[in-house]
């Protein structure tokens, strides 16, 4: 793999409206906090995707191992009362 | 009211200096230097071309013989441009580039803020829209003076002599021609002698912090305003005006 000389790798999250999820966009590079956030403006909102930005060092990101998938993920799968598809959504509501 | 011939000849400066700032920084698409600072040059292009054409649009309806904001900015000769000379100065290298953005988009973010105010109220209404990306230009130059200027002893050196370079096309800015004056009175535009006190002291807090040394007043470059340009403001249109010259007319 070539290695990357282009500065420190950030995550980007936009939120599209306000009181919504920040949302993974994508990634930028930059030296600092500063540069990643107007770098993930330059970007990522070129088109009005959002109303705010978070951005976070990649390095600060831990993820799970694909190893662990079986033993974290597997056991979910035989539990579908823990799915909220046994209610009835009262008429009018959009979202519970 | 000044006259029409006044506004639109005040028009024409302010589209000017849109147009052929936004061309230079066109010029650093694909030749970034990295990704994300090549998008963010583009983008810095593509509102100064927006407002160009607002403040062009509005040059032709006050001109009122037909042309069109496209027959201004591509078909005028070089002596009809009325662009501050800072803006026609080469791209540079990438210290070269943000020390012009820095003099020019603080420039714009007191100058349209002053706008805002205009009598004019289409004036007015561009320099509100106008504004916020000034702002967003200004603290780009900003950020990347700081890191230039506390960067590297290279990066340092390298911000210090374009700063020393380019000062001499600052003055001109400022200066107040028979036109301004006649506009001030009308309240269109605003007096420059005040504006170039809050610019000197904006600029100056962003370059000490950099660690760079404010160069002294020294001689000043004059002459855009009588249509006198330095030599690169022809090859620039040569290259800006090809399509429309060898093409009038041309749609697609």
């Amino acid at each position: 793999m070539a290695t990357d000389t282009q500065l420190d790798l950030w995550e980007v999250f936009i939120q599209g409206k306000s009181g919504g999820h920040h949302m993974h966009a994508g990634s930028v590079h930059a030296s600092d906090k500063e540069m990643a956030l107007k770098n993930a403006r330059d970007l990522y909102t070129r088109r009005s995707e959002g109303g705010s930005i978070w951005v976070v060092p990649s390095s600060a990101i831990i993820s799970s191992a694909p190893d662990d998938a079986a033993m974290l993920f597997d056991p979910a799968n035989d539990k579908i009362y823990r799915h909220p598809t046994f209610y009835v959504i009262p008429e009018g509501a959009k979202q519970i | 009211m000044g006259s029409k011939e006044q506004l639109f000849k005040y028009l024409l400066r302010l589209g000017d200096n849109a147009l052929i700032q936004g061309h230079r920084l066109s010029e650093w698409c694909s030749r970034g230097p990295i990704l994300e600072e090549d998008i963010a040059l583009s983008n810095l292009a593509l509102d100064n071309i927006g407002r160009a054409q607002a403040f062009l649009q509005y040059a032709s309806e006050v001109e009122g013989n037909g042309h069109t904001a496209d027959d201004l900015a591509y078909r005028r000769s070089e002596r009809q441009y009325l662009n501050f000379l800072i803006t026609e100065l080469p791209t540079g290298n990438f210290a070269y580039t943000i020390t012009k953005q820095l003099f020019i988009a603080q420039y714009d973010v007191i100058l349209f803020e002053a706008l805002c105010k205009s009598t004019d109220t289409t004036i007015a209404g561009i320099a509100a829209k106008a504004i916020k990306e000034a702002r967003y230009h200004a603290s780009h130059a900003s950020d990347w003076c700081l890191r230039l200027g506390m960067g590297t002893a290279l990066s340092h050196d390298l911000l210090q002599n374009e700063i020393n370079d380019i000062w001499m096309f600052t003055g001109e800015m400022f200066e107040m021609t028979e036109l301004d004056k006649d506009l001030v009175q009308f309240g269109i535009s605003p007096d420059l002698t005040i504006l170039q006190n809050i610019w000197l002291d904006k600029v100056g807090s962003v370059l000490i912090k950099s660690g760079i040394q404010l160069p002294g007043q020294g001689y000043q470059q004059t002459g855009s305003q009588q249509g006198i340009h330095t030599e690169h403001l022809g090859h620039i249109l040569s290259e800006m005006q090809y399509l429309q010259r060898a093409y009038p007319d041309a749609t697609w």
